[in-house]
C-alpha cells in the first residue's frame, strides 16, 4: 500500500500560491525526497500531511487515511512529524523528551529502543542536558528520535538537513537509510539537490508545482535532450562570460571546480570550442561531454519556467 | 590573493574561551584585498564565534587580530564601519518598501544627508529598481531580492562584506547568480569573507579555511587543498578533514 498518496493539492495563504495541483504517491517503506528550494511549497505539503493544515482542493491519504476527515487516527500514531523548526521542550533534558514523546503515545522508550539505538547511543552521553542546551546536530538526532519513539509507519521530516554541515547531512542519510531497511516510510524535504540521489524516488518542487517526479537516476536520463559540456579553464571567473558568448551556447553555470555548458538543441559538437577559447585568450581548456545531474535539470526547468511567467 | 601586499584582516593566534570551553583556539591567518575567502567548518567548529570576534561583536579572549587596520580589542565600534553583514536569515526587512530598506540600512552603515539620498537614488539606478522603489520587498522575485540585499551591505563602500551562510535554501539559479555578484565585488576590490555548506560554493573561493574543533586545519587555494587531500572536489577534502573533530559539539 501506499503510505501517501496526494491528488490535485492546491493551497493558497491569502492572494500568495503556496502549492497549485500537487500529486504524488509514495511507496509502502520508500524513501521519498521532496526536493526544491526555499519556498517550492515543501513545507506546507508536509503539514497537510501531518494534518496541521488544510488544503484548499484536492486530497491526500497517509496510510490509508484522509487528511481532513480521519485526522484523529492520523495523529494517533501512525505518523511520526519533525517540523523544520526545533520544537521539542528546550527545558526538558534529552531523556525527558523523549520518555515524554513515548508516553503521549502511550509506549515506553525501552518497548521501541531498538527502532532509535542507532541514533541515541550517538546523543546518549548527554542524555541528562536539557535540550535547549544542545548544538544543531544534536537537536536533529533529538526530534528524530522524539518523532520515531511511537514507531509510526510514516516519517514526515521537514528539512532535517538545512543549515547541517557535509558530515552530519551525510551521517543523517545514512540513519534513514538504515530506518527504512527497518520498514519505515520515510518523507524528506530538502532543498540540497546532490541529496536526491541518496532516496528512491524524488519530486522536484518549485514555486508552488511539482515539476517532475520519478527515480532520480530515470529523471536524469530523460533530461539528456541537448549535449552537456564541462569546461576548465585558467581563468575561470571570465571563461564563464566568455562561454556564455559563445554561438551554440544554450546556458552556462558555475559548477563547483567546472562550468557546464548547455549547447542549444542540434549544436552537438564541441570541438571548435577549445580553439575559440584559445583566441579569447585562455589557457588549460579542458572540454569534457557530461551526463546530466538532477542540478542541471533543475537549473533547465527553472530558467524556462521563469521565462513563461 | 596578493592582489594587494596589505592584508585586509590579520588573525595571530586568536582566541574566545567561554568557561572552560574553548570555542576558537588560537586562529592564525591573513586575508588580502579583494579576495574570496571561505570560511567552512562543521556546525559548532567556531566559526560563528570567530566571525562575531572578527565583526567587532565580541571581545576575544586572547591573540591578535585586525580588520581593515582596526583592532578587536580595541576599535569594535571602528570596525562596523568599514565592514558589511549579509546573511541568508537576515538580510532585508520584508514588510519595507525598497527604497525604506536602501534609507534604513544606508543609515546603520553611517551614510547620512546628501550622501545617503545621492547612494540610494544610484543604487535604484544601477540595480534597475526605479520603477520598483516603492514595491514592499516582500513581493520582490528572489534574484532582485539577493541583489539588493548585497548591495544593501556594501552600500558604504566597505573594505570587506562578511556574507554567512548567503545562500541556504537558494534556488540553484539564484545561488549562482549571487556568487556572480560576489565575483564582481572581489573583481572590484571588495574583500569577501563566505561560510557555506554548499561545497561546490568552496571551489569558487580564492582560498579556502577548514576548521575543525576550534582550529583552523587546513588553508590554501581550494585545488592545491584537493590535490593534498588526493581527492576530486571540496566536498570530499571537507569531510575527510571535519570527520577528525574530537569535540561533541
Amino acid at each position: 500500500m501506499n503510505s501517501v498518496v496526494v491528488q490535485n493539492i492546491s493551497k493558497a495563504y491569502g492572494g500568495v500560491t503556496a502549492l497549485e495541483s500537487v500529486s504524488l504517491n509514495v511507496g509502502g517503506g520508500e524513501l521519498f525526497g521532496l526536493i526544491g528550494p526555499d519556498g517550492a511549497g515543501k513545507t506546507t505539503l508536509m503539514r497537510i500531511l501531518a494534518t496541521l493544515l488544510l488544503p484548499d482542493t484536492g486530497s491526500a491519504k497517509v496510510c490509508g487515511l484522509d487528511v481532513v476527515t480521519d485526522w484523529k487516527d492520523i495523529r494517533r500514531g501512525r505518523i511520526g512529524y519533525m517540523p523544520g523548526r526545533f520544537s521539542l521542550y528546550q527545558d526538558l533534558t534529552v531523556e525527558e523528551n523523549i520518555r515524554f514523546f513515548a508516553s503521549v503515545f502511550r509506549t515506553t522508550m525501552e518497548k521501541n529502543y531498538d527502532l532509535i539505538r542507532d541514533i541515541y547511543v550517538q546523543i546518549a552521553p548527554f542524555r541528562h542536558r536539557r535540550a535547549g542546551r544542545l548544538s544543531g546536530g544534536m537537536k536533529q538526532k533529538l526530534a528524530l528520535c522524539c518523532a520515531l519513539i511511537h514507531r509510526p509507519d510514516v516519517l514526515l521530516l521537514d528539512e532535517p538537513t538545512t543549515g547541517v554541515d557535509p558530515v552530519s547531512r551525510v551521517e543523517l542519510w545514512d540513519m534513514l537509510g538504515r530506518l527504512k531497511r527497518q520498514g519505515v516510510g520515510i518523507l524528506v524535504s530538502t532543498p540540497y539537490m546532490d541529496e536526491a540521489a541518496r532516496c528512491d524516488r524524488i519530486a522536484l518542487m518549485y514555486s508552488g508545482r511539482c515539476l517532475s517526479a520519478g527515480e532520480p537516476g530515470v529523471i536524469c536520463r530523460e533530461a539528456g535532450a541537448s549535449a552537456l559540456y564541462a569546461v576548465c579553464s585558467d581563468n575561470m571567473y571570465a571563461l564563464l562570460s566568455d562561454l556564455r558568448s559563445y554561438p551554440g551556447a544554450l546556458s552556462c553555470y558555475a559548477f563547483g571546480r567546472e562550468h557546464h555548458l548547455r549547447l542549444k538543441p542540434g549544436e552537438s559538437d564541441a570541438s571548435l570550442l577549445t580553439g575559440w577559447l584559445c583566441d579569447k585568450g585562455h589557457s588549460g581548456i579542458t572540454v569534457e561531454p557530461i551526463s546530466v545531474t538532477i542540478e542541471d535539470w533543475f537549473m533547465d526547468k527553472i530558467v524556462q519556467h521563469n521565462e513563461q511567467e | 590573493m596578493n592582489r594587494n601586499d596589505s592584508p585586509v584582516i590579520e588573525a595571530d593566534r586568536l582566541t574566545k574561551r567561554f568557561d572552560s570551553f574553548t570555542a576558537v583556539d588560537g586562529i592564525s591567518f591573513c586575508v588580502g584585498a579583494g579576495e574570496i575567502f571561505g570560511f567552512l567548518g562543521a556546525n559548532g567548529a567556531g566559526k560563528t564565534t570567530a566571525m562575531r570576534m572578527l565583526c567587532g561583536l565580541s571581545q576575544p579572549t586572547s591573540g591578535r587580530a585586525t580588520v581593515a587596520g582596526c583592532d578587536v580589542y580595541r576599535e569594535q565600534e571602528e570596525i562596523k564601519k568599514h565592514i558589511g553583514y549579509m546573511s541568508q536569515k537576515f538580510s532585508l526587512y520584508a514588510d519595507l518598501r525598497v527604497w525604506e530598506n536602501i534609507r534604513l540600512f544606508g543609515g546603520i552603515y553611517g551614510l547620512s544627508g546628501k550622501r545617503l539620498s545621492g547612494k540610494t537614488e544610484e543604487l535604484l539606478d544601477v540595480l534597475g529598481l526605479e520603477g520598483e522603489r516603492n514595491t514592499l520587498v516582500s513581493s520582490l522575485p528572489l534574484g532582485w531580492k539577493q541583489k539588493l540585499a548585497f548591495s544593501v551591505a556594501i552600500i558604504h563602500e566597505p573594505e570587506i562584506v562578511f556574507l554567512d551562510e548567503p545562500t541556504g535554501g537558494v534556488d540553484p539559479v539564484a545561488r549562482r547568480r549571487f556568487w556572480e555578484l560576489i565575483m564582481d565585488a572581489s573583481a572590484r576590490g571588495i574583500t569577501v569573507f563566505v561560510t557555506t555548506h554548499y561545497m561546490d560554493e568552496a571551489e569558487y573561493c580564492d582560498r579556502v579555511s577548514i576548521m575543525v574543533d576550534g582550529r583552523i586545519e587546513a588553508l590554501d587555494k581550494p585545488s592545491v587543498l584537493r590535490d593534498a587531500c588526493g581527492v576530486g572536489t571540496m566536498d570530499e577534502v571537507f569531510r575527510s578533514l571535519a570527520r577528525r573533530a574530537k569535540r561533541s559539539e
